[in-house]
């Protein structure tokens, strides 16, 4: 991958950003739902109702109005929220923390138990562990996140109480953030009770979180697998003499792994951006919530923000899989194209 | 190694570390989060129960009741001619941040609102102006501890608006400290002291030890966003919270069979009605929206939708309030003679009338797409086509105010609580000016309306009664509702938690509260 193709995925992003921006910008004001109607309710008087509109600036052409987003997005500012009057982007940097602890934590789940279950099941094809791994992988990309959610609270929380019910940290812990990440945060203070209290709490929503992508990538990685293991260079290691496992996991899984990792970041991307049932679920402070309650109250601010953080975060995950391509296959990293 | 490492980890998870919340500590779980904790800038029922905790007014409600009492003024008068009223503040109070409580608390906490040269005055969005300072035209600090207000013209409901979340004190210090951002730092002079919001989280406050009415007994509330009414309730009945807010019917019956569980109720000050649009021609004859009125039985709408946790209404208010007109006879359910009063008024029965249907839940209207079938069903029993109409939540107040529908289903969680909040503010002929209509029957009775605004200028409690009480005859007899229900107000916790308070606007501070 050489310094060209770098620039041109970088225009490339620009452009996605202005696409963004512009259709976020205008599908929002085509929605019907007046922003200052629903802050006010029930008993909004019509001068209060036109205050609050000139306050929030939404009495102006939506072409000033975009210009104005666009100018102050340049400098960073994404606005104050018309629901909260605190800066938008402080509402949005621990949410979007807690939203990628979860999802990387789910991802993290959902890539070795569905790697490992792809394996086992094109290793074993037509085998009893074949179909009990494809069978689970069915249950677990039709069962409803919502129904599995409460049902592991339940038993685990309610029925053994062995795992916390809700939240990120015991509540009434405090331990100054730094990055936001509960994990990371007790690591960088040291502090392990509360690491192991962090990594409870994020188990049940983690597991809730993977079984759809975990679904997705086992059946991937079986039939990616099924394609390489009948190759000739496959028949050559084995005649080589050399051990199952290696032959499993170098040679074939080594070249299976390109569909694997695209699915991987096409989920990674789904679960930053589609956490909302788990967050809820679990109570946690996520990022998905916050972007359907914003969008509840019509809170243009918010709402714009959330989205092109979310384009970004799509735009980098695409980004690295082309590297993790490059650093797979020696072919793409030649000719860049 | 592996094997044990795997084993340590394996056990580390499992390790039961369940947290029973620490007895003088109050878990406190709700559906969603607050907005904005300077209450004057709050419209949400989230916030304000927060910020209550944490703030004061000059007067308040009753523990139990809507009955103004005094708070942080000790006492009050007002001029003979109605215009100014005088109150005498409480002495050695403190502010949370160590600022002692004087009149200019008052005077900046109330300027910032209504003066726009006040330094204050651009720090925040001053929502619901009608109830709380709109027709104050002066604040005067006359000594350290006695401040008087004046208004525009004589204005009884005053003193309910200056109970009400709108109007809470601030400290000074902390209003030029943290200028926009005050309503993530409040800083008052309640029972308890503001620590942390982590947004969408929780919300800590401690208790206050300098409180003037006795430090509280709780040490520290924990108000927790559980978004999820089965996770609330699970939490609830696992006792991992104090408090579940917000439960729906069904979850209150599960609550109501768990034997350390406590559901507590009382009569609300809400109402939920619906508005038929006197400004159309085929609803503009009193008798045809009187056969509405006897076509719906709200008993099996109680029973059914509103799991009987809520009194049928026949007045624009609940009984909780003063002055409610008891003697008025409901219009009885009763569809021959909804049918005889349809036909003598002339109704084209061939016509399909509009009913709005509200696309949230509300206190006063729990589940509002079934009512509407419902009502729709008890109206076409009596030859009533109906069609019903759904709009998001911000196009339905607007269009509503605009009046656009035939019949539109509508509510008021209560206000101030005073009687004029609901016939003038929801009633009279002045609020029923499109757009922007909060009459949204449209409905113009100059009989009416004079009678209470002639109520707004009266200061004799009995006098105001009777006034009313001739009020509601009118809205009675003319029939621009059909009010539907008073839903009662109910808190659901552990039995653990003692003297929990639940006014009837569901909002309390929890000075009083403790824990076994």
């Amino acid at each position: 991958m050489n310094s060209s193709v770098i620039s041109r995925r970088i225009v490339q992003l620009i452009l996605i950003m202005i696409g963004v921006s512009v259709v976020v910008f205008l599908m929002l004001r085509m929605i019907p739902g007046d922003p200052a109607q629903l802050l006010l309710g029930e008993l909004a008087s019509p001068e209060e109702l036109a205050a609050l509109r000139h306050d929030l600036g939404l009495d102006r052409s939506l072409l000033v109005q975009y210009t104005i987003f666009v100018k102050n997005m340049l400098a960073g500012d994404f606005g104050i929220s018309m629901r909260t009057g605190t800066p938008v982007i402080n509402e949005i940097i621990p949410r979007l923390a807690a939203t990628v602890e979860l999802s990387v934590a789910g991802m993290v789940i959902a890539t070795v138990f569905g790697i490992l279950a792809g394996i086992l099941s094109a290793v074993y094809k037509n085998t009893v562990v074949d179909y009990t791994a494809m069978l689970s992988a069915l249950v677990g990309v039709s069962m409803p996140v919502f129904w599995l959610g409460l049902m592991l609270i339940y038993v685990f929380a309610v029925h053994f109480q062995v795992m916390p019910m809700m939240g990120r940290m015991e509540m009434g812990t405090e331990m100054h953030a730094i990055t936001g990440l509960v994990l990371v945060d007790a690591l960088i203070h040291m502090d392990f009770a509360v690491f192991k209290d962090g990594l409870r709490h994020l188990v049940l929503p983690a597991v809730t979180l993977s079984t759809i992508p975990m679904a997705i990538i086992a059946r991937i990685t079986r039939s990616a697998m099924l394609e390489v293991m009948n190759q000739d260079y496959i028949r050559t290691a084995r005649a080589k003499g050399m051990e199952e496992s290696v032959v499993i996991l170098r040679h074939a899984l080594g070249n299976a792994f390109l569909p694997i990792i695209t699915v991987l970041g096409i989920n990674m991307g789904l679960l930053l951006g589609g956490a909302v049932l788990t967050e809820t679920i679990f109570s946690w402070p996520g990022l998905g919530r916050y972007v359907v309650d914003s969008l509840m109250g019509r809170d243009y601010n918010a709402v714009q923000a959330c989205i092109l953080i979310f384009a970004v975060l799509m735009a980098l995950i695409n980004l690295g899989v082309d590297v993790m391509y490059a650093f797979l296959d020696p072919r793409i990293r030649v000719d860049g194209d | 190694m592996k094997t044990f490492v795997s084993l340590l980890v394996a056990v580390m998870m499992f390790m039961p570390s369940l947290s029973m919340a620490a007895s003088d500590t109050l878990i406190w779980g709700r559906g969603g989060d607050s907005v904005v904790l300077d209450l004057a800038q709050a419209t949400d029922g989230e916030s304000i129960k927060a910020g209550i905790q944490v703030f004061e007014n000059l007067v308040k409600f009753g523990d139990n009741s809507m009955d103004v009492e005094p708070q942080l003024a000790e006492s009050w008068e007002i001029s003979p001619d109605g215009l100014t009223w005088t109150f005498h503040l409480r002495k050695g109070v403190k502010f949370h941040d160590g600022t002692d409580f004087t009149a200019q608390a008052v005077y900046d906490s109330f300027a910032r609102i209504i003066d726009k040269d006040h330094p204050f005055y651009g720090y925040g969005k001053w929502k619901y102006l009608s109830l709380s300072l709109k027709y104050v035209s002066n604040i005067e600090i006359i000594d350290d501890f006695t401040v008087s207000l004046t208004t525009e013209m004589p204005y009884a409901p005053l003193i309910n608006n200056l109970a009400l979340w709108l109007c809470p004190i601030l400290s000074p210090k902390a209003m030029a400290e943290y200028k926009d951002q005050i309503g993530m730092h409040p800083v008052g002079t309640g029972p308890f002291k503001f620590v942390e919001w982590v947004k969408d989280d929780h919300i800590t406050m401690v208790r206050n030890e300098d409180y003037w009415g006795g430090a509280p007994k709780l040490k520290k509330i924990v108000l927790k966003s559980i978004p999820e009414t089965a996770t609330r309730l699970m939490a609830l009945q696992s006792g991992t919270i104090d408090i579940a807010d917000d439960l729906d019917p069904d979850a209150i019956t599960l609550v109501k069979k768990q034997k350390d569980l406590v559901v507590k109720e009382n009569a609300s000050v809400n109402v939920g009605y619906i508005a038929m649009n006197t400004s159309k021609p085929y609803l503009a004859d009193p008798r045809i929206r009187q056969a509405i009125n006897h076509a719906v039985d709200k008993n099996i709408l109680i029973q059914t939708l509103f799991q009987g946790l809520a009194i049928p209404a026949k007045n624009p208010f609940a009984p909780s309030i003063w002055s409610y007109n008891d003697e008025i006879e409901p219009y009885a359910y009763d569809p021959a003679k909804a049918k005889e009063l349809l036909k003598e008024a002339g109704f084209d029965f061939g016509r399909e009338i509009e009913l709005w249907a509200m696309p949230v839940s509300r206190a006063y209207m729990p589940d509002p797409v079934k009512t509407a079938e419902l009502i729709q069903a008890y109206l076409s029993a009596v030859g009533v086509k109906v069609k019903i109409v759904r709009y998001d939540w911000g196009t339905y107040l607007s269009k509503t105010s605009n009046g656009e529908h035939d019949l539109c289903m509508l509510g008021w969680l209560g206000g101030n609580a005073d009687p004029d909040n609901f016939l003038y503010g929801l009633l009279s002929a002045d609020t029923a000016q499109t757009p922007g209509a909060s009459n949204v029957a449209i409905w113009k009775n100059a009989e009416f309306t004079d009678l209470v605004k002639k109520a707004q200028k009266t200061f004799d409690k009995a006098k105001r009664t009777d006034l009313y009480k001739k009020a509601q005859v009118i809205a009675h007899d003319e029939a621009p509702w059909v009010p539907i229900a008073h839903t009662k107000v109910v808190r659901c916790f552990h039995n653990r938690v003692q003297d929990v308070p639940l006014r009837p606007n569901g909002l309390n501070s929890f000075e009083m509260v403790w824990k076994k």
